[in-house]
């Protein structure tokens, strides 16, 4: 059984005895990552510096499911009204997988890894359905677009293989998300074009449209873009 | 010998070939300098360990054509089966309506993938597999038209097990080999976009199973459990793992992450000679 209240407990000091396996395996990049105490939002200049390489990109995806994971524990600290019994189980499990990639990386980058980032989602309201679902939509599809944009980014085949296991999930995800708003939205043209590609964004785009939901400034100004 | 002609032509298939190669004209140096120290006989060989060198990480044209092949057989497969669905709705027994629409969506989509590929593998100068209906037997019956699933197109449960295992098998399949991409740009970029669209269709078939009661499944893969039976457990088999690059995700942190949701959290890649295992009965 999952520990609710365990899962909302503060992601920090946790030992990371695996992370030098995974270093040692991946031949991690470095990277100087600043965890920027003074944020000024939307200043690339400033913020936290999600750093260059593939740590970066690993940064990022840490930030992306950092988003996701707090969003979905929202979502299960406060249903919305009329929520069913198939939806809360699948919310429950679609908040859990957010939490294990967000702990994951976490682990994975150990003292690379940018700190915990503050959210903002009071334009959310947690008590509306269509609130709630068309947010996950947005955060489900973007999550999609981010990690097939961020692939070419990466250097490291084993990290481009971690990538994909995780780009799958939250395909999967968006479609059954898409599927309870509207019955067989899970791959429509707002996703899927005319030759059958999903949808796929640079991390400025998928950060521009992340930026209303987090407080944290956020620097991608060293990721790589080619 | 002209270099600099080679470096054209490479240049047009690869326009990042000087960024592998440090700039042009140090490349031209750096070829200049070990051509002065070795005799003519030599330095197709020395070119060719500079050039293997640069794309150390990076399939070579050869490769990403294989990759793009072995993408395009699949999705043949399934272009194939969703074609033949889509003129066989009564005898199955799809539902008007939004089940009909989901399978037709699919359909379309697994005939854009074969379009696409068959394109990309042309302008990599590579020559595309081709296969029709008459190469399949959707019954898993490697020719008899008489296996495992012999009433895929009589029966909307054993339709629907065939699809959810496909689309599953997919999703594992591209993801097996996206490693070897790397560095490839477009072609990655490509192959992963076709790869979290086969995961759309797997979570909706997975769907519509559970609304028919077909299998307790839910849109994401628990355990290697199939919801099927043992017919396809190869497909399956692997989505138990919990352990990602030297990480255990049960339990990560202290934070309850059971053991299904870290098999849940993470999909697995299967091998080519995996995928061909499975696929085999399905081809002629």
């Amino acid at each position: 059984m999952t520990n609710k209240a365990s899962l909302e407990k503060p992601t920090d000091g946790l030992p990371s005895v695996s992370r030098r396996k995974f270093l040692a395996f991946a031949g991690a990049s470095s990277g100087l990552v600043l965890a920027g105490a003074a944020c000024r939002k939307n200043n690339d200049a400033g913020g936290v510096d999600l750093g260059s390489g593939d740590t970066g990109i690993l940064n990022y995806a840490y930030a992306l499911e950092q988003l996701e994971a707090a969003f979905y524990i929202q979502v299960l600290n406060s249903p919305y009204s009329g929520i069913t019994a198939m939806e809360t189980a699948m919310l429950r499990d679609i908040r859990d997988h957010e939490i294990a990639h967000r702990e994951f990386f976490k682990n994975a980058l150990g003292s690379n890894a940018i700190p915990g980032l503050e959210v903002d989602f009071s334009a959310v309201n947690f008590s509306s359905r269509d609130s709630v679902l068309s947010t996950a939509k947005t955060f489900e599809d973007l999550g999609v677009s981010a990690y097939n944009g961020a692939g070419r980014l990466l250097t490291n085949p084993a990290f481009l293989t971690l990538a994909g296991k995780i780009v799958s999930v939250e395909a999967r995800h968006a479609a059954y998300i898409r599927d309870i708003i509207s019955n067989g939205s899970f791959a429509n043209n707002e996703v899927v074009d005319a030759m059958g590609l999903d949808v796929i964004r640079t991390p400025a785009q998928v950060m521009a449209a992340a930026d209303p939901f987090i407080k944290t400034s956020i620097n991608i100004s060293n990721l790589p873009t080619s | 010998m002209n270099f600099e002609n080679i470096l054209s032509e490479i240049e047009k298939v690869d326009p990042e070939v000087y960024e592998r190669l440090d700039t042009r004209r140090s490349t031209l140096k750096r070829f200049k300098d070990i051509a002065g120290k070795l005799s003519l006989a030599a330095i197709p060989m020395a070119l060719g360990s500079m050039f293997n060198k640069a794309y150390s990480q990076t399939a070579t044209g050869a490769q990403v054509v294989d990759i793009l092949n072995y993408a395009l057989t699949l999705e043949y497969l399934e272009a194939e089966f969703y074609k033949r669905a889509v003129t066989s709705f009564a005898t199955i027994g799809v539902p008007a309506g939004a089940a009909q629409m989901a399978i037709t969506t699919i359909r379309d989509h697994e005939v854009a993938h074969v379009n696409f590929l068959r394109t990309a593998i042309s302008g990599a100068g590579g020559t595309p597999v081709t296969f029709t209906a008459a190469n399949f037997d959707f019954t898993a019956g490697n020719g008899s038209m008489a296996g495992p699933f012999a009433n895929v197109f009589t029966n909307y449960n054993t339709f629907l097990a065939v699809a959810q295992t496909f689309e599953d098998t997919g999703v594992r399949a591209y993801k097996g080999r996206a490693a070897e991409l790397v560095r490839t740009g477009d072609v990655l970029s490509a192959a992963l976009r076709i790869h979290s669209v086969e995961a759309r269709h797997a979570a909706h078939i997975r769907l519509m199973r559970k609304a028919n009661n077909f299998g307790d499944v839910k849109p994401w893969i628990t355990g290697n459990q199939t919801g099927i039976g043992a017919a396809v457990q190869a497909s399956y088999n692997g989505e138990e793992n919990t352990v990602q690059a030297g990480v255990q995700i049960t339990g990560i942190n202290g934070l309850g992450i059971t053991a299904e949701a870290a098999s849940e959290s993470f999909d697995e890649g299967l091998t080519p000679a995996q995928v061909l295992a499975i696929v085999d009965p399905f081809i002629i």
